[in-house]
């Protein structure tokens, strides 16, 4: 998907123009005249006429949703994701906790052990999407761009608690295998030419 | 005779009252879906194949929900109010002859309740007093906004109920009587005998008025959700509020045969023919209340009030005197 259109906010050359506004009438005979040339110019029926042809046209623009989605932007920010990395699939969050603690609606918990390599392991890690408020933050702090936010927006639940667990959001290794991960193109995001504008940091540092 | 009188008055009450329910509730269908179609959506297409069943779903909703009685509201006049706007609108139907009279197993049936020799006057009073329905229920509710739409209600009360009584004040003077099927038989002759042609501003008049006589969407004021909620239908739930439906349109059901009626030459001679083409302009008018719906804004009560008493009573009143001038010459 295209984000151009999304970005472009230069509104003077997209058609808008300055509605041509009257002075109100004062006189009684402005008035009067005012009402006769609304009267006779016919306007209702231009009304009339536009919503006929629409229905004649028949140009019918309803998605019927559950069988039919539309498409979301890229940087939409639903359901979260854990992301594996492309070289070695494995899981891509080294337990850093940043997200836990940016989290402004507390709705992040995890735990974290040092495993058997000296490695900092993710044991527990849960986001509780009723308080979520799909931010962005956490996936903005995330340093290994591992947490993101995903397409998946069809979260409706019966409880006020909805608990998505880090299994559910890490990507599957058969998916992985396959080399369809997806990655996030919204907040925290690499930007594109990122390696063009990196600056070597000088040896004397 | 008298027994057989009898029973055939019951018989065409019962299916006035059936068919016209049933069409109150299809009219909803067709509502739905023209506002859909004109704004390029789809409308009800979930209940049934292209959403048909939709009119029972509502039906059985309408039926089966808890009908509440708040606290604070005046109860008894509550109760009543939805019954007044449901019974007037059928009742008005009672002067209304429906198609022309046709044989049946050699049995001639008039499709008309009574033809009582005051109809219209009958059917304008009976759509009057339909008025006190959201009058009352609005007053009584205990509501502000429910307040707020029974005043409005009185405001458009007291200015179209003018301008409908004048502007067919002229074609009576031409057909010389309140009789819906003598209007009828007046225009009997073909296109050319229409009222329409010889009293043009009447009948623009009475179709401006009759919008606001049924309060729809250029005059919608009473009930406008996006200033007072539902208006007097605010505190109404279930069966109650059903009524209020009913009863609106019913009336727009029967102000759509009443204009054709008047001024389009009706069903004429009282051929087959003449009987559909009777149906078609009927279906033409409840059709255009749907379509303005679509197409035009609401106006303000003010400016509702000073088109009524300013401008329309005015043409209707120098109509009135025309006519009157061009029979005596
Ligand atoms: S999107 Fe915002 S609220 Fe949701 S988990 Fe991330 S930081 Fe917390
Ligand atoms: S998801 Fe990212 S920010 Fe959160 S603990 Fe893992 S590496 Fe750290």
């Amino acid at each position: 998907m295209n984000n151009e259109q999304f970005n472009d906010r230069n509104v003077s050359e997209n058609g808008y123009y300055l509605v041509d506004i009257q002075d109100y009438p004062t006189t009684g005979w402005d008035k009067f005249t005012r009402v006769v040339r609304r009267t006779l110019r016919g306007e209702l029926f231009v009304g009339l006429w536009v919503v006929l042809r629409e229905m004649i046209r028949f140009d019918i623009h309803t998605v019927k949703y559950p069988e039919e989605k539309m498409p979301i932007g890229p940087r939409y920010r639903a359901v979260h994701e854990m992301k594996r990395l492309w070289e070695s699939d494995a899981e891509r969050c080294i337990g850093c906790g940043l997200c836990e603690k940016i989290c402004i609606s507390n709705c992040i918990r995890m735990d974290t052990k040092i495993d058997a390599n000296s490695r900092k392991e993710v044991t527990e890690y849960s986001i509780n999407l009723g308080r979520c408020i799909f931010c962005g933050y956490c996936a903005e702090v995330c340093p290994e761009l591992a947490i993101t936010h995903g397409g998946e927006y069809e979260n409706a639940s019966d409880q006020r608690e909805h608990f998505i667990l880090y299994e559910d959001m890490l990507t599957p290794l058969d998916k992985m295998k396959a080399g369809t991960q997806l990655e996030f193109e919204g907040f925290g995001a690499i930007t594109p030419h990122e390696d063009e504008r990196v600056k070597k940091t000088p040896l004397a540092y | 005779m008298e027994t057989a009188y009898l029973i055939e008055t019951v018989v065409k009450i019962v299916a006035v009252l059936l068919i016209f329910s049933a069409l109150a509730g299809f009219g909803t269908y067709f509502e739905r879906k023209v506002l859909a179609f004109m704004q390029r959506r789809l409308g009800p297409m979930n209940v049934g194949p292209y959403g048909l069943l939709q009119i029972a779903a509502d039906g059985i909703k309408l039926f089966t929900k808890e009908d509440i009685v708040p606290t604070g509201v005046v109860s008894r006049i509550f109760k009543i109010a939805p019954v007044i706007t449901a019974a007037t609108a059928f009742m008005a139907a009672a002067a209304i002859p429906f198609l022309p009279s046709f044989t049946m197993f050699g049995y001639t049936v008039n499709p008309i309740v009574s033809d009582i020799n005051i109809g219209i006057l009958y059917i304008l009073g009976v759509m009057g007093i339909g008025l006190y329905g959201p009058l009352l229920g609005g007053m009584a509710s205990a509501n502000k906004y429910s307040l707020i739409s029974a005043a409005r209600g009185a405001a458009v009360f007291i200015s179209y109920e003018v301008i409908t009584g004048l502007s067919i004040l002229a074609p009576i003077m031409m057909v010389g009587s309140l009789s819906l099927v003598d209007f009828n038989n007046y225009q009997a002759g073909g296109i050319g005998d229409w009222i329409i042609w010889s009293q043009p501003v009447a009948f623009v008049l009475f179709w401006i008025a009759a919008f606001a006589e049924t309060g729809r969407t250029p005059f919608h004021l009473v009930a406008n959700d996006h200033e007072i909620i539902d208006g007097f239908g605010t505190e109404y739930s279930g069966m109650r509020w059903g009524l209020f439906f009913i009863g609106e349109y019913a009336n727009m059901f029967f102000i759509s045969f009443i204009i054709p009626l008047l001024f389009l030459g009706g069903f004429g001679d009282g051929t087959f023919l003449g009987a559909l083409a009777f149906l078609g302009k009927v279906a033409f008018f409840f059709f255009f209340f749907l379509w303005t719906r679509a197409a035009w804004p609401d106006v303000r009560p003010d400016q509702l009030m000073w088109l009524c008493w300013k401008v329309l009573m005015p043409i209707a009143v120098i109509n009135v005197v025309i006519t009157g001038f061009v029979m005596m010459f």
